[in-house]
């Protein structure tokens, strides 16, 4: 048994070395910021009432954590211990602006139904997160592929929500009718309620697809362990 | 011949079992089955089949991926599926009456660890569901004792699944032996100004979910229970008595905007609610002092919802709020240790 942990223990040491394409699915699978890390239940619950919103969501999320994490991977050995939360909030927050003007220039009806959420991803712990947690500590390269990830793995999230919620709560997918007219709407998947099924739903379905992986990586430990018993 | 044992005192019996108790609700809800068929015919008795069958295999769906012992044998799954067919109006969607009852296995019940363990009453549970998601079937109501109700179902009993339900407006019309508009007695009461008389209420000849019309017959299948010591009568009591005292109080502030307590007792699903789900074992306080504040509480809740609230009926938000206070009620409740000095309730020394 004990040659068996050790090994186990060096394959995590060797699975922890920087590997671009790993740390580029982590935040898409294994450390998805929503379905794993439960971070940033804001927006995940209020915008993703319909699959619009969720993509505008998750794009403007994405691309304000890209550019943060890129700035802030850049300026690392610039800005100093005592003041960096201060920096990163600065950096964050010109992205923001510039996103909610986009938005604002695209689509004002999108603009409308998202409302106070565009601003509010200036406090997006995944974004603030990744900036203390990675960019900060990576080069510039390995901070980009993270944000990626991350923001990948954010919207992915929020299109799996939003996607339930309209077609059970609207009977349509991005606006388009998908079971006719004679289709009886669940109006609660589109109210604050639905957000939080679907969530759980979800999380669900993610934890017992884990659980059962989980079990069958031990498994055939476990049937080591037995035999030498 | 069978052989006798005689045996000297004492002669100890057991408690009666979990499943012993809830068959015998079950028994106690079969005449209310039976009324609801006769008032609404075919399509009550469809209610009742197909939400019933629904939590049953709901049940059967989630011990099996468990892992869990078979729970079927309890019964509370077919409680829980006759409770709620009751709650529902006669004409409901069968589907989504399916849906309901998944929703209340689910859940209401087998996330929070099955039987015991569920803070909520598992039937209110789905109900709350549907009532938030289907808002037009839930309040679509039709009359009851209709000619053909023994050979026909009501038009949006056979929706088609994930359909919406075909309106009963003309249906109702033609088949309505007097004027009906489509509303219950508590709505009639809450938006018209129209009283109901209370000796029809009593005998339930209204219109009303399936299985709440009846005031006089869910009282004496509840006293059945309460004589077999299988019911707690004080909860009950507390909460018609909570009910009766605040709308009394209402009533006497203003008596032409508030209907009298004894209309409110018997309409709705007051009576139902009270006598078969507050009383819900697992969802209500064990100490007797908060049985009794826990009634109170529900009977309160239930008159501040229909008289204030945007719905007529409040029974159901009632209970699940009672539900959800009743671990808080246990704490704040708890009895003194005898032979012990002083007990601190949140902090406070009580003697």
């Amino acid at each position: 048994m004990t040659t068996n942990t050790s090994a186990a223990h060096s394959e995590v040491k060797l699975k922890s070395q920087p590997d671009s394409m790993d740390t580029f699915l982590r935040g898409i699978w294994q450390d998805n910021p929503v379905f794993v890390m439960l971070l940033g239940m804001c927006p995940v619950l209020a915008v993703t009432n319909s699959v619009v919103n969720a993509l505008a969501m998750g794009i403007a999320s994405l691309f304000v954590l890209f550019c943060s994490n890129t700035l802030v991977a850049l300026l690392r050995n610039f800005i100093p211990k005592q003041v960096r939360i201060a920096s990163y909030i600065v950096i964050i927050a010109t992205f923001v602006t510039v996103v909610d003007y986009v938005i604002q220039a695209i689509s004002l009806d999108l603009y409308n139904a998202l409302g106070a959420f565009i601003q509010l991803i200036v406090v997006n712990c995944i974004i603030l997160g990744r900036a203390e947690a990675f960019a900060s500590k990576n080069k510039v390269g390995a901070a980009m592929l993270d944000a990626l990830g991350m923001g990948i793995g954010f919207t992915l999230a929020l299109l799996c929500l939003g996607g339930v919620r309209e077609i059970l709560g609207n009977g349509t997918f991005l606006g388009i009718s998908l079971f006719g007219e004679n289709f009886q709407a669940w109006s609660v998947m589109i109210l604050p309620p639905g957000g939080f099924f679907v969530l759980g739903a979800w999380l669900l379905l993610f934890n017992w697809l884990k659980e059962r992986k989980d079990m069958k990586a031990l498994s055939p430990d476990l049937q080591l362990a037995e035999t030498k018993n | 011949m069978e052989t006798v044992e005689v045996r000297t005192s004492p002669h100890v019996h057991g408690a009666p079992s979990v499943a012993t108790i809830m068959r015998n609700v079950v028994y106690a809800l079969l005449p209310i089955c039976i009324f609801a068929t006769y008032q609404f015919g075919l399509s009550a008795v469809a209610l009742i089949i197909v939400t019933t069958l629904a939590c049953i295999f709901t049940e059967s769906f989630f011990n099996r991926i468990s892992g869990t012992s078979d729970s079927l044998g309890d019964f509370s799954a077919v409680i829980t599926g006759v409770l709620l067919a009751l709650t529902l109006p006669p004409g409901f969607p069968l589907w989504m009456a399916a849906v309901a009852g998944f929703i209340a296995i689910a859940l209401g019940k087998k996330l929070f660890g099955g039987l015991g363990f569920n803070v909520f009453n598992p039937a209110l549970v789905g109900r709350a569901f549907v009532q938030a998601a289907f808002p037009v079937a839930i309040t679509t109501w039709t009359p009851s004792l209709t000619a053909a109700r023994f050979t026909e179902f009501i038009p949006s009993t056979l929706t088609f699944p994930f359909a919406v339900p075909a309106a009963v407006d003309q249906w109702n019309a033609q088949v309505a032996v007097d004027a009906f508009s489509g509303a219950t007695p508590l709505a009639l009461s809450k938006f018209e100004n129209i009283p109901t008389d209370t000796f029809l209420l009593l005998f339930g000849t209204t219109a009303g979910s399936a299985g709440e019309t009846s005031a006089l017959l869910i009282l004496l299948c509840g006293l059945y229970l309460i004589f077999r010591n299988m019911l707690d009568w004080r909860i009950p009591a507390a909460v018609l008595l909570g009910a009766f005292l605040t709308e009394e109080a209402f009533h006497l502030f203003d008596s032409a905007r508030f209907p009298d307590p004894w209309f409110m007792l018997f309409s709705g699903g007051l009576m139902l609610g009270a006598m078969f789900m507050a009383s819900d074992m697992v969802g209500s306080p064990v100490t007797p002092v908060g049985v009794w504040i826990f009634g109170l509480l529900i009977g309160f809740l239930t008159i501040i919802i229909r008289l204030f609230g945007g719905l007529n009926e409040g029974i159901m938000y009632a209970i699940l709020l009672g539900n959800a206070a009743s671990p808080l009620i246990d704490a704040a409740t708890q009895p003194r240790v005898y032979g012990v000095t002083e007990a601190k309730i949140f902090g406070k020394k009580v003697d």
